[in-house]
């Protein structure tokens, strides 16, 4: 696509970048809204904002992994975004089967609904990227092998 | 005079990410001329920031909420100078996406921010 060569453990190179700038918007997002309705009113749907206080961490630490780089960060934020995408699902299944434990929107409801699916789009398109990312791509020759014909 | 600037800031925004999605369209980074439209579209929602918290002190009342409404107002005067910054980081088309995300992102907080008013 580009000439640039993208080097095996920078994270952020490319599309790595408009992921990053995802994420941020969703930590802040996700935690600002949890932290101001834990504040203000706990009381009136604590599973759905706890479960979004999780969902900012969770993004939080992604974001710090992509922008960190190096194989352990890769491995650890495709094991978030394997967690965040089980999230969406179980959590999106939930709201619709059960609406009455979900007095309040989670950032996770509906499948992410409310933020034009972003919730269920960003995990995937993540777990896409960091497996095309890979520095050890199954040759045995682990990281840093030359340029494959 | 919130609304009128909430409206002129959403529409700078949308009209910097058509600008940067089409620089990433013909596979460029951003520019000056970009970074001066980010400056443009930084500096208005800058001017809501302010206008916002001048309409606060003098006792209005947003409808959802002031700590809302504050908030929003921060993440709006953050938004594209944030995207800015990456795409410095970012030489390549990707850099001009993300941009383009950021000026579309300014506007959907621009709807919220018309909705707490309470347009």
């Amino acid at each position: 696509m580009t000439t640039v060569r993208e080097r095996p453990k920078r994270l952020i190179s490319g599309p790595g970048m408009l992921l990053v700038w995802f994420y941020g918007v969703m930590v802040v997002g996700a935690v600002s809204r949890s932290a101001y309705q834990i504040v203000t009113d706990f009381g009136r749907a604590p599973l759905a904002y706890t479960l979004s206080a999780v969902a900012g961490v969770v993004y939080g630490f992604i974001t710090y992994s992509l922008v960190r780089g190096g194989e352990r960060a890769r491995r650890a934020a495709q094991l978030c975004c394997a967690a965040e995408l089980a999230g969406v699902l179980i959590v999106g299944t939930w709201t619709l089967l059960e609406p009455s434990a979900f007095p309040d929107a989670t950032v996770w409801s509906d499948y992410g609904m409310g933020y034009v699916f972003i919730p269920v789009l960003l995990p995937l398109t993540a777990l896409y990227w960091l497996r095309r990312s890979r520095t050890d791509d199954g040759d045995g020759n682990g990281a840093g092998d030359t340029v494959t014909p | 005079m919130l609304d009128a600037l909430t409206l002129v800031t959403g529409v700078a925004a949308l009209l910097l990410a058509a600008w940067c999605g089409w620089a990433a369209y013909r596979d460029q980074p951003t520019k000056d001329w970009h970074f001066i439209g980010m400056a443009v579209v930084s500096v208005l929602a800058l001017i809501q920031l302010v206008i916002g918290v001048v309409q606060l002190a003098r006792g209005e009342k947003p409808e959802q909420g002031t700590t809302i409404f504050v908030a929003y107002l921060l993440g709006a005067f953050a938004c594209v100078p944030a995207a800015g910054f990456m795409s410095l980081a970012e030489r390549t088309r990707w850099g001009s996406v993300t941009v383009a995300a950021g000026g579309i992102v300014l506007a959907v907080l621009e709807v919220r921010l018309y909705d707490i008013w309470g347009g």
